[in-house]
C-alpha cells in the first residue's frame, strides 16, 4: 500500500509481548505466539501455555488464510480514520478457528461481505518515530472458493 | 439444589433516583448523593443505619462522564461508618456490585448496604457526538490494542459483531430487533421521567441513520446524567421497615468462556448464557413464573440476547418472540423494559433496570404499572463478557 494513502489510525503500543505481532508484517507474515510443547496458539500472548502450562513459547508464522466469522459496516466517525464506512470484521484463522482477530476488510464492497467469506492477510504499514507498525488487514482470497455463509 | 441459597438472606428495602436529564450540568457527586439519600429515606432508614457501601465502577478516568462518584467520595461526603465496602469495574455487569452487596449481607459483614451507580455522560459529551474509546490517544495498549486501531472504538461496534452473527445463524432481522426500541419508546411515553417520550414508528426506526450495521441510531441507548441507588438489607432487618422487602430469589454471575469481546466461544451469545443458566440452577421457580423482565438494552440486541440466555424464549428465537411487539408490551404476556429502557429513559447503566423492577413489584409504576401487580420479576444487566442477572420476588 502506498505510504501516501495510509489513513490515520490510533496505533498499538509496541510492548515487549506484542511487538512481534505488530511488526511481522514487515516480512509479509502473520505471526502468533505458539506453544513449542503442545503446538497451541496463544492469542493474545500470555507467558504460560493455557493448555499444557509450558513456558517454551515462540513466535511462528501462520498461512494468513482466514474466514469471516462476523462483520459490521461502521458508519459512525468514532475517531479519524479511513473514509467511511469501515468494514470491521472478526476473522477466524485457518490454523485454529478458535483464534480470532478483529480487523478491517479491504478490497471488497460492503454489500459483498458475508459470514464465511474466505480472506487472506495483507498489511498496512505505518511509519512512525515511536516504531513502525504493520497492521494486519484482510482481503478476499481469490484462490479459495466460498464455502457458503453460516 | 445445593446447600442454602444465601442470596435469599438479602432483599431490596429502598430505592432512589436523582433528577435525570440529557444534560443537567449539575455536580455528578450531588446527583449521586441525591439518589443515595432518596434510597435511604425510601427504606425508612436513617443514614446511621447504613453500614455497607457498594458501587460500579468506582472512581476512575476510563471515559469522561462514565463514573459520577467513587466509593470513597460518597463514604466521606455522608460520613458513613461501614463494616464493608467495595467498588470496581471487573465484575458480572453493573449489577455485579449489587450481588456483592447481597453477599456482604449474607455473610454478616453488613446489615444495610447502600448501592449506587451514577453517570454524567450527557454533560460530558456536550453538544458533540459520542466519541470513540481511544479517540485522541497517540497509541493504545492492553486489550484495547486488538480493536481500537481498526476503528472498533465503541461497544456499538463490538456488540454489532455479535448481533450480525446471530442474524446470520438464526435469520434474525432488523424488522424484529426494531421492536426492542419501539416497545421501549411506547413505555417511555407513560414514564414522566423518561428522556425520549414522543411516539416512534417502524418507519421512524428505518429512517434513522446507521451507526454500525445492523444497529441504527435508535438501537443505541441515550447518554444522560443521573444517579440511581438502592439499599440491600439483611432480610430479618428489613421486615419492620417502611416497605415489604423484595427478596433475591436467585442471582447469576457466571463466566464460562473467554472474557473477551472477540474470543468468546460462541459469537451468537455471551456469558449471559452462563449467568442465566446459573440463576435457574439456584431456584425452583421456572422461566414461565417470570411475570415481567427488565433486560439491559445498551444496544437493542442485548435485550434479545438476555431473553434467550434467561430462557424466556428458545435460543435463536428472540427475533420471532418480540416481532410485532405485542408479547412484550405492558399488557402483554411478558412486559419488557417497562420504564423505557436505556434506549428511551436514559443510560443509567444497569441500575435503572433494577430500580424499575422494584417500582413494579411495589406497585409504584403509576401510568406504566403492570396491571396484574406482579410478584416475580427478572433483571439483567451488561453485555459482552460482563453479564449478571437476578430474580426478585415480593413476598
Amino acid at each position: 500500500m502506498a505510504e501516501a494513502s495510509v489513513p490515520f489510525r490510533v496505533l498499538p503500543d509496541l510492548s515487549e509481548s506484542t511487538r512481534e505481532f505488530w511488526t511481522a508484517g514487515a516480512r509479509g507474515e502473520l505471526r502468533f505466539l505458539h506453544c513449542l510443547d503442545c503446538g497451541v496458539i496463544l492469542h493474545p500472548p500470555t507467558p504460560i501455555c493455557f493448555q499444557c502450562r509450558s513456558k517454551r513459547l515462540a513466535w511462528k508464522p501462520v498461512s494468513g488464510r482466514a474466514a469471516v466469522a462476523s462483520y459490521t459496516i461502521n458508519h459512525q466517525p468514532w475517531m479519524p480514520g479511513p473514509p467511511l464506512p469501515w468494514i470491521i470484521a472478526i476473522v477466524e484463522i485457518e490454523e485454529d478457528p478458535k483464534v480470532r482477530l478483529t480487523t478491517n476488510l479491504v478490497g471488497i464492497a460492503p454489500a459483498e461481505v458475508s459470514i464465511g467469506l474466505p480472506v487472506r492477510v495483507c498489511f498496512e504499514h505505518h511509519a512512525s518515530p515511536e516504531g513502525d507498525v504493520w497492521l494486519p488487514l484482510f482481503e478476499p482470497d481469490p484462490s479459495r472458493r466460498r464455502p457458503g455463509a453460516r | 439444589m445445593a446447600e442454602e441459597i444465601l442470596e435469599r438472606r438479602a432483599c431490596v428495602s429502598g430505592i432512589g433516583q436523582s433528577q435525570i436529564g440529557r444534560r443537567l450540568e449539575q455536580s455528578p457527586l450531588e446527583l449521586t448523593l441525591d439518589a443515595c439519600l432518596a434510597a435511604v429515606d425510601d427504606a425508612g432508614l436513617r443514614l446511621e443505619d447504613i453500614d455497607g457501601l457498594s458501587t460500579y465502577p468506582g472512581a476512575q478516568n476510563f471515559q469522561r462522564g462514565f463514573s459520577g462518584a467513587g466509593a470513597y467520595e460518597v463514604l466521606d461526603a455522608l460520613r458513613l461508618k461501614v463494616g464493608w465496602y467495595d467498588s470496581g469495574l471487573e465484575t458480572s455487569g453493573q449489577l455485579g456490585s449489587v450481588v456483592k452487596a447481597v453477599m456482604a449481607v449474607a455473610t454478616g459483614l453488613a446489615n444495610h448496604v447502600l448501592c449506587f451507580r451514577s453517570v454524567w455522560e450527557g454533560s460530558a459529551q456536550g453538544k458533540g457526538g459520542r466519541a470513540g474509546i481511544g479517540a485522541g490517544m497517540a497509541r493504545v495498549g492492553g486489550e484495547m490494542q486488538w480493536r481500537i486501531p481498526y476503528g472498533a472504538a465503541s461497544a456499538a461496534v463490538w456488540i454489532a459483531l455479535f448481533a450480525q452473527k446471530h442474524f446470520g445463524r438464526y435469520g434474525t432481522t432488523r424488522e424484529q430487533m426494531a421492536w426492542i426500541a419501539l416497545n421501549a419508546r411506547r413505555n417511555a411515553g407513560r414514564n414522566p421521567l423518561a428522556i425520549y417520550r414522543t411516539p416512534m414508528t417502524l418507519d421512524d426506526y428505518f429512517a434513522a441513520r446507521m451507526i454500525s450495521t445492523p444497529f441504527c441510531l435508535f438501537d443505541c441507548d441515550v447518554p444522560c446524567d443521573g444517579g440511581t441507588a438502592m439499599i440491600v438489607s439483611r432480610l430479618e432487618r428489613a421486615r419492620d421497615l417502611r416497605k415489604p422487602p423484595l427478596r433475591f430469589e436467585a442471582v447469576g454471575t457466571a463466566l464460562r468462556g473467554r472474557p473477551s469481546w472477540d474470543q468468546f466461544d460462541d459469537l451468537t451469545t455471551m456469558p449471559s448464557r452462563d449467568a442465566g443458566a446459573q440463576l435457574w440452577s439456584r431456584t425452583d421457580l421456572k422461566p414461565s413464573d417470570v411475570q415481567f423482565a427488565e433486560l439491559y438494552d445498551g444496544f437493542s440486541f442485548l435485550s434479545m440476547s438476555w431473553l434467550e440466555s434467561l430462557r424466556l424464549c428458545p435460543v435463536g428465537e428472540s427475533g420471532p418472540f418480540i416481532e410485532g411487539g405485542k408479547r412484550i408490551a405492558l399488557e402483554g404476556e411478558l412486559p419488557l423494559n417497562t420504564h423505557g429502557g436505556q434506549l428511551s429513559a436514559g443510560r443509567l447503566h444497569g441500575y435503572g433496570f433494577l430500580h424499575e423492577a422494584c417500582v413494579q413489584l411495589w406497585g409504584e409504576g403509576g401510568e406504566r404499572q403492570i396491571a396484574s401487580r406482579p410478584e416475580v420479576g427478572i433483571v439483567a444487566a451488561g453485555g459482552g463478557h460482563t453479564c449478571g442477572c437476578m430474580l426478585l420476588t415480593r413476598q
